[in-house]
């Protein structure tokens, strides 16, 4: 009954545009005839809280919610929450992460440690990892809140349907609330699936050296 | 969204007149009412539950489709009106939804309003998914008005909260006008209560017999073997089904039976199930609320069924169910060896790493509410005093390094527990921190109570223009409606000196040392009965943001900023303060703290875009 059903896992800190993002995946799956459903957790506060957004689609979908070890993907907007719900990934799952870390303030205070190394703590877990700085590419591109744009041109290469789907969705999306920003939009999908590929072929390279 | 379809799905019943007060997973049906309404609707944020039950009582009387929205807490505040209105009923078909939180993610309490449905005598609706929501809301105005009673809908975070795809259909009734007609039934008196009460108690087997057949509720399979669910479970149980059929033993011939209408019991239904059963596993969130229903009619039936559920420890009592939790139950009642509560994959989480940075909800940077108890903390430095908080973005000033929130029970609590423990401890400073929204909610009665007790506490109105935490709905002092009409704003200081408080100031807590004064002021004054201090500067997220700032790390020595301040954008890099621009609001709060004047403006040139 779950046959054909993909799981998208997409987490990072509120304000971030986690939600957003899925919402996105998720027209893009809808458009092509899944049938989809989400479900997120939120922290209380608006901003800085820990964000988790699941999405699942395909044929036929029972429920919102994917159990740890289930999600194909596992899309991270920031390092440490990379690290915390990589566990969700099937055994060897793919986890594309921003190398851009956010560090909360009970870090500064001294209450709690920030990992030392995400990218390689999810390395050792056996979990394959694509990471790049999408923070400082939204940066060049002008704005951070292209973000969210960026990690989605990331993930557009790793999904069971065609990169120019989600990017439609995207289009579609900012052509109706925001025209003036298609065309960065566009750009930083590209730059994203750009970083995505070369993070991969690093990736590679690890693995080989290894 | 869950929340949508429930709008829309009122909408296409002819709703006339929504009411409701924000409260999370509740706060999106009423804005998309407001939203998506194509004629003469009246759409309002009331002042509070109990206000908002009763002006759609009032329509509803009068023969208009009403529907009021609220948290499950929510309708602790509206208990009131909703146990009188059970009794007297309404003309027009009228809805509470009341969404529950299991877990709780965003809430006091994991009460169940099934439960509540119980109690009031009122029929209850449970939804399963937003698709199931949106069709459901139709039936329930539909019953509401046949039947003439209000009626309970009761959807829980992940279907409020929840994302699928509805299909929208032809609206099925029209907002009709409506006239009130004069009528003894509109006055309760014991004699009508009697009267009604023995009308309610014969129409709920009526219900209950036409819930047996109701398109939502549903029996499949055959066995001696019994699973029951409901709402978002439902989903859950059916994932389980088909993970255990994945797994390769063959599933044990069961029966299932999904309650969509909790209250009145369906028991034709459930005794159609019960038939030639030997075990029943009851999958459901919140109170064992199914559970209880089946083995009453179980001991009704003199039918020697075994009941397991949250009872007999197969599933939490508390919190949300998940797949893994509901998979494990159905095969360890399948008679499966199942392997023990651990989520799969979780062995790749080594045991000994060190835990992650929690990331507890903290207030903004540049939220007020951090300038106004930080003055606060500093002018009682020296003295004795106990906060007691409210209900609000402003409970957040609870975490570290802040500290300020002693207490928090409920909305329009902390007043009233400051005068309390002031009572029984006059040797400490009361203060009591309250929002502008909830001020309005339930604030006012307290700070009556207070001025005629001649209980000397301080009341800290914490006034940011807006309802922040639940996603900066209007009130009465904001000066704008639901249906975008220009309102008179109401002023907390007219309002508080109006009741008789003596000393009344407001003060802006952007500026900390003026504001430590402030404080102290009215302290001093406490002297004399009530003190109140208004600190009013709005929300970050209603209004332009400042400058930007810049640590000179040569000169950053104390460290006050990130020690005393828990500010987001303040960050320790290489063992000094750095501000993070993209989400420093320019509040200037860590520049007024810093003692080596390491802090600096800067000019709109060298701010980044």
């Amino acid at each position: 009954m779950n046959e054909g059903v993909y799981n998208i896992l997409v987490v990072g800190i509120g304000g971030q545009g986690v939600m957003t993002a899925t919402e996105i995946l998720a027209e893009a799956a809808i458009a092509l005839g899944h049938d989809a459903k989400k479900t997120e957790v939120a922290g209380m506060a608006q901003r800085g809280g820990v964000v988790s957004s699941h999405l699942r689609f395909g044929p036929k979908v029972l429920s919102p919610q994917i159990t740890g070890g289930e999600a194909d993907l596992l899309l991270a907007f920031e390092s440490a929450e990379a690290l915390r719900w990589c566990h969700y990934l099937k055994p060897g799952g793919l986890v594309l992460m921003n190398t851009a870390k956010l560090v909360p303030p009970v870090v500064n205070i001294g209450l709690y440690d920030y990992p030392a190394d995400p990218v390689a703590e999810i390395r050792a877990r056996g979990y394959e990892v694509h990471a790049f700085d999408a923070m400082a590419i939204a940066m060049a591109l002008g704005d951070m809140r292209l973000g969210n744009t960026v990690m989605l041109g990331a993930i557009g290469d790793h999904l069971p349907f065609p990169a120019e789907t989600l990017l439609e969705a995207i289009v579609r999306r900012f052509s109706t609330r925001k025209p003036q920003l298609v065309e960065l939009n566009r750009k930083a999908f590209e730059m994203g699936r750009q970083a995505d590929a070369s993070a991969g072929h690093v990736a590679e390279t690890a693995q080989s050296a290894a | 969204m869950g929340n949508e379809a429930i709008g829309l799905g009122a909408l296409a019943a002819g709703v006339r007149v929504v009411t409701g007060y924000p409260g999370t997973p509740s706060s999106e049906i009423l804005p998309t009412v407001s939203a998506r309404k194509n004629g003469p609707i009246h759409v309002e944020w009331s002042v509070n539950e109990k206000v908002a039950l009763e002006v759609a009582a009032g329509a509803a009387m009068a023969g208009a489709r009403a529907m009021v929205t609220m948290k499950q807490v929510g309708l602790n505040v509206a208990a009131d009106p909703l146990m009188s209105l059970a009794y007297l009923g309404v003309k027009g078909g009228m809805v509470v939804v009341v969404a529950d939180d299991p877990g709780p993610i965003s809430s006091q309490t994991e009460q169940d309003t099934r439960t509540f449905g119980l109690f009031s005598k009122l029929p209850v609706f449970d939804p399963a998914s937003p698709e199931e929501a949106y069709e459901m809301v139709i039936d329930a105005f539909e019953l509401s008005e046949r039947y003439g009673t209000p009626v309970l809908f009761r959807p829980t975070t992940r279907v409020c909260h929840g994302n699928a795809p509805v299909a929208l259909r032809e609206a099925v009734a029209e907002a009709a006008p409506a006239r009130f007609v004069k009528d003894p039934r509109w006055v309760i008196f014991p004699k009508l209560s009697y009267e009604n009460h023995v009308k309610i108690e014969q129409r709920l087997p009526v219900i209950a017999e036409e819930f047996s057949g109701y398109r939502f509720n549903s029996l499949a399979g055959r066995g001696r073997l019994g699973i029951v669910t409901q709402g978002i479970s439902s989903g859950y149980v059916a994932e389980a089904l088909a993970i255990l059929a994945e797994s390769g033993r063959p599933l044990p011939a069961h029966k299932l039976l999904r309650v969509a209408t909790p209250h009145p019991f369906p028991k034709t239904l459930a005794a159609d199930f019960l038939d030639g059963l030997e075990r029943v596993l009851v999958v459901e969130e919140l109170d064992p609320y199914l559970e209880r229903e089946l083995q009453r009619l179980a001991g009704e039936r003199h039918q020697p069924v075994t009941v397991l559920g949250k009872g007999s420890g197969h599933l939490p009592l508390a919190g949300e169910n998940t797949i893994a939790a509901v998979t494990r139950a159905i095969g360890g009642f399948f008679g499966f060896d199942m392997p023990a509560a651990a989520p799969a994959g979780a062995a790749t989480q080594p045991a000994a790493a060190p835990p992650l940075p929690a990331r507890p909800p903290v207030l903004c940077a540049g939220c007020s509410h951090r300038n106004s108890y930080l003055a606060v903390k500093r002018s009682m430095r020296k003295r004795r005093a106990i906060f007691s908080g409210d209900i609000g973005c402003y409970t957040l000033g609870n975490a570290e390094p802040l500290n300020m929130v002693d207490t928090c029970l409920c909305m329009g609590a902390g007043i009233n527990m400051a005068q309390g423990l002031r009572v029984v401890q006059p040797d400490a400073v009361q203060f009591a921190f309250i929002g502008d929204s909830t001020f309005f909610h339930s604030g006012i009665t307290g700070v009556i109570n207070a001025v005629y007790n001649r209980t000397p506490i301080v009341v800290v109105v914490l006034d940011n223009s807006t309802t922040a935490m639940t996603g900066l709905q209007p009130h009465p002092g904001t000066g704008d409606t639901m249906m975008g009409d220009i309102a008179p704003k109401i002023d907390i200081a007219t309002v508080l000196r109006g009741i008789g408080v003596q000393h009344v100031e407001k003060c802006d807590p952007m500026q900390l040392e003026e504001a430590e004064a402030a404080v102290v002021r009215a302290v001093d004054a406490t002297a004399h009965g009530v003190a109140a201090l208004i600190f009013e500067s709005p929300c970050i997220h209603v209004c332009p943001a400042g400058p930007q700032y810049v640590v000179d790390a040569d000169a950053c020595q104390c460290k006050e900023c990130i020690i005393k301040l828990g500010c987001p954008a303040i960050l320790s890099v290489d063992g000094k303060a750095w501000i993070d621009n993209s989400l420093c609001h320019g509040c200037d709060l860590c520049l007024q703290v810093c003692r080596f004047d390491a802090i600096h403006r800067l000019s709109p040139a060298e701010a980044a875009p």
